[in-house]
């Protein structure tokens, strides 16, 4: 399965990453610019300990570990391949949920802002999952800032981050799911990979995980298609 | 009419965007739900229950009652006499509920198979397989060798329920998440099932003819495909696939979105604007169908589109109707009222293993949406209908399966939404549906998962002190059968309710509903209730005129005397009473705010005397 590490992709100058990204793990309603204290987030992170390792993790150093070797227990119904899907897809999640999180202060339009909710609701529970399934089985789980390291089929290159981030209104709308398709089907390449390797996808609460992802990404890239045929024209 | 109800209607677009702008602003949940802070447990949560009681909770057999993700989940139920079929990922249990009081495990099978959605027709035991882990010969070693692969469907023969005994594999390109009965419009000696697998169609090199493929209309795709297998029943060991039903050809060329008009494509590139690459945007398949036989229709909740099919030839069902909202993640099962006039629509969003009933999670989105259909055929988006309490983070939740409760005049249904537990729901109203009852338990797990973990590596085994991950269960499906609501607990087991009366079901309507007996019951496979003639269903109509007003409360009381004069008289002379009384209330039609349901009441009161003799 195709697993690429890549040198830690600068999305933008660091100070703004980090911020970024802080907003973006800890608290749906927070804009990128304006962090909010841990205490005051409704969502996502329950256990301070986790957030002031994660705030660690932010802050510059570059994410070790998922390129460890993979030891299999014996008896385990699962492979290799599937260990380092779950780890990629929390890499490829947190980067969904990261460009879900511009749509507000982007001015994406109310349907799409919802939408962007949506995938942002579902993909965060999803990283919880892989992280539970991981640990319960003994492997190392990547936190969300995985994904400013690991490269996994379909997710952003810094420039088309760029791009994202650079457009607002209709050109935000457009961009953002012209690349969110893009986002999604590395998602179903990635579930593809994995069922194309010999032994792998047996276990299963990764089959169903893997096969939830195929059913709901791809009924969301036919919704993407939908939104983008009904955006209004772009200007000349 | 009812605090807990919550709605949007959408029928336009316009209409669509204005609720997904004012969404945010509803105070919903309320807060004060008697669900919201229940204690945790395993066997020993917390309960809140309205409207329904629990007769009995029994364990999970022994075999089955490891908690180690999904890998010993219980399924799905169906029902055949005094017997009732749990699927679980690692096998099926057959109770035995001839006393609901205390079920009796008859029989425990152990054949690995994700998910093991059951089917009961006769003395046939269907159970759908779908993954990469299920083996041919049912062991739980994995998968050695492509040909030891098992995804489709198996059959069992369950004429001795206490030893059930395996009749063959049926193998499918795509396998079986779920699958649904259509016995044959003619021949009683054959069933369909329509297949839905979810899973890429298999390599060619482990079943022939197995093709992944772009385009929907290519005879040759597996994808884009209903797979649709014949059973003989004298021979259920001949059964096979024989076509499959190109139910979603089109969809991707005429997108319509909850009422919005289809447009034109993405105009051509314009700078660097980017582009999207072309791919079929519409469902390659269903993740579960309804069939309603005796009206010739299927509701398919597939991907992103809920259809409607007609299914007169059950080889070759044709698409009549469509619909697609942005609001709904993952269209997954469908019940028809009992008129084939409605459909309530499920969403599981986050694939049920995922908690989405939370104070914070969309109120539009992994909950139901009603559908009506026209009489031409065509479908209409009505309200959506989410549970109104905020389950935690620790429980699992989103709509699940469910089926009608016979009350007449009347569309309920029961309904399980994981760990949001069981609830009752009216839907007459297509606009307004509503919350009749629930039972649910706090969640299994004591203490919030961790939402983030360190980079480093995590410990070589689970942390001390509790699960690493968090257990899934719930409900997964809760279903009316024969006086009693059944649910299959994945994680503790499973569960009969009763209905017990509110004041919003009474026990007119309860006693009525207890009439309505079947031998078989598969809920994807919706039977047409009918009610014998009954004083508990003529009281029902009249109970429900007292609860909504519809006829002035004079008249209502004397009815209710005259019905009790007529009960405790018998023969020509009961006959005589109820003809009279018939007549009496056909005058009332005219003057009532329920015309409609006075009607209907006057004709089952004569219905009532014709049978009394």
């Amino acid at each position: 399965m195709a697993f690429h590490m890549t040198q830690r992709i600068s999305l933008a100058p660091a100070r703004r990453i980090a911020v970024a990204f802080f907003c973006a793990v800890l608290a749906l309603g927070c804009t990128p610019r304006a962090a909010r204290s841990p205490a005051a987030s409704p969502e996502a992170a329950p256990a301070a300990h986790d957030m002031s390792t994660m705030s660690g993790a932010h802050t510059g150093h570059t994410m070790t570990g998922l390129d460890a070797p993979v030891t299999i227990p014996p008896g385990a119904l699962y492979v290799e391949a599937d260990v380092r899907f779950m780890q990629g897809m929390i890499a490829h999640h947190a980067q969904a949920i990261y460009m879900s999180r511009l749509a507000s202060e982007h001015g994406a339009n109310p349907r799409l802002q919802r939408f962007a909710i949506k995938i942002d609701q579902s993909q965060t529970t999803e990283i919880q999952q892989m992280q539970g399934w991981l640990r319960a089985n003994g492997q190392m789980a990547p936190d969300t800032s995985s994904y400013h390291t690991v490269m996994m089929p379909g997710m952003l290159t810094p420039e088309q981050i760029a791009q994202l981030d650079k457009a607002t209104g209709p050109d935000f709308d457009r961009a953002f799911l012209v690349l969110m398709i893009q986002h999604h089907e590395g998602a179903l390449k990635m579930v593809e990979d994995l069922f194309a390797t010999p032994r792998a996808g047996q276990d299963v609460d990764v089959s169903v995980f893997a096969n939830d992802v195929v059913s709901v990404q791809t009924a969301e890239i036919g919704l993407m298609r939908q939104m983008l045929s009904s955006l209004p024209q772009s200007r000349p | 009419m009812n605090q807990l109800r919550t709605f949007l209607t959408i029928t336009s677009a316009a209409a669509l965007l204005a609720a997904a702008a004012t969404v945010g602003a509803q105070t919903y949940p309320t807060g004060t739900d008697p669900r919201d802070a229940l204690a945790s447990g395993r066997l020993d949560a917390g309960v809140a229950a309205k409207g329904l009681t629990l007769v009995s909770f029994s364990n999970k057999p022994a075999q089955f009652d490891t908690a180690r993700g999904l890998t010993f989940a219980n399924s799905d139920l169906a029902f055949g006499g005094n017997y009732v079929y749990q699927g679980n990922f690692a096998g099926f249990t057959i109770w035995d509920v001839s006393d609901a009081a205390h079920p009796k495990v008859v029989s425990v099978v152990k054949c690995t198979t994700s998910q093991g959605d059951p089917s009961v027709y006769g003395t046939l035991l269907f159970i759908s397989a779908e993954g990469n882990g299920n083996r041919n010969d049912c062991g739980n070693g994995g998968v050695q060798k492509p040909e030891d692969h098992m995804a489709g469907v198996r059959i069992f023969d369950v004429s001795n329920p206490a030893l059930p005994r395996f009749v063959t594999n049926v193998q499918t390109c795509k396998g079986s998440h779920t699958h649904t009965i259509v016995p044959h419009p003619k021949k009683k000696n054959v069933i369909y099932l329509y297949v839905s697998g979810s899973q890429q169609a298999r390599p060619n090199t482990e079943l022939a003819g197995c093709v992944n493929g772009n385009d929907p209309a290519d005879e040759a795709n597996s994808l884009f495909r209903l797979d649709v297998i014949r059973v003989p029943l004298d021979h259920p060991e001949r059964s096979e696939v024989v076509t499959g039903a190109r139910i979603f050809t089109g969809l991707d060329a005429a997108p319509r979105a909850a009422g919005r008009p289809a447009r034109g494509g993405p105009p051509p590139a314009a700078g660097a604007a980017p582009q999207a690459p072309p791919a079929p945007t519409g469902p390659r398949n269903c993740h579960d169908v309804t069939v309603y036989p005796e009206r010739h229709l299927l509701a398919g909740a597939c991907g992103s589109y809920g259809l409607l099919v007609d299914i007169r030839n059950p080889e070759k069902p044709f698409r009549l109707s469509a619909v697609s909202d942005t609001n709904f993640s993952l269209w997954h099962t469908a019940v028809f009222s009992n008129d084939g006039k409605k459909v309530v629509f499920t969403d599981e969003w986050g694939g049920g293993t995922s908690p989405m009933c939370q104070k914070s999670s969309m109120l539009e989105m992994g909950g139901n949406t009603t559908v009506t259909i026209s009489d031409d055929k065509k479908f209409t988006q009505h309200a959506y209908f989410k549970i109104p309490s905020a389950q935690t983070a620790q429980e699992n939740c989103v709509s699940h399966n469910g089926g009608l409760i016979p009350v007449p005049g009347r569309d309920l249904m029961a309904q399980g939404w994981y760990q949001g537990g069981v609830n009752v729901i009216d839907f007459t109203d297509a606009d307004h549906p509503y919350e009749v009852g629930y039972f649910d338990r706090g969640s299994i797990d004591p203490s919030p998962l961790r939402a983030d973990v360190p980079v480093t590596p995590a410990p070589a085994a689970p942390p001390a002190g509790g699960r690493a991950r968090g257990t899934i269960g719930g409900s997964w499906g809760a279903y009316y059968f024969n006086g009693y609501i059944y649910s299959s607990e994945i994680d503790r087991g499973f569960d009969v309710m009763e209905l017990k009366p509110t004041d919003q079901l009474s026990a007119n309507e309860i006693a009525a509903a207890k009439l309505v007996r079947f031998v078989n019951y598969n809920p994807q496979s919706q039977p047409r209730l009918e009610w014998p003639a009954a004083f508990p269903v003529v009281r029902s109509y009249l109970d429900q005129l007292v609860r909504g007003q519809g006829l002035a409360a004079a008249r209502t009381t004397a009815i209710d005397q005259a019905l009790t004069a007529a009960e405790r008289l018998s023969g020509s002379e009961r006959r005589r009473a109820l003809t009279a009384l018939a007549a009496e209330v056909e005058k009332d039609v005219a003057g009532a705010k329920d015309a409609a349901r006075v009607r209907t009441m006057a004709s089952e009161i004569r219905r009532l005397a014709a049978a009394s003799r």
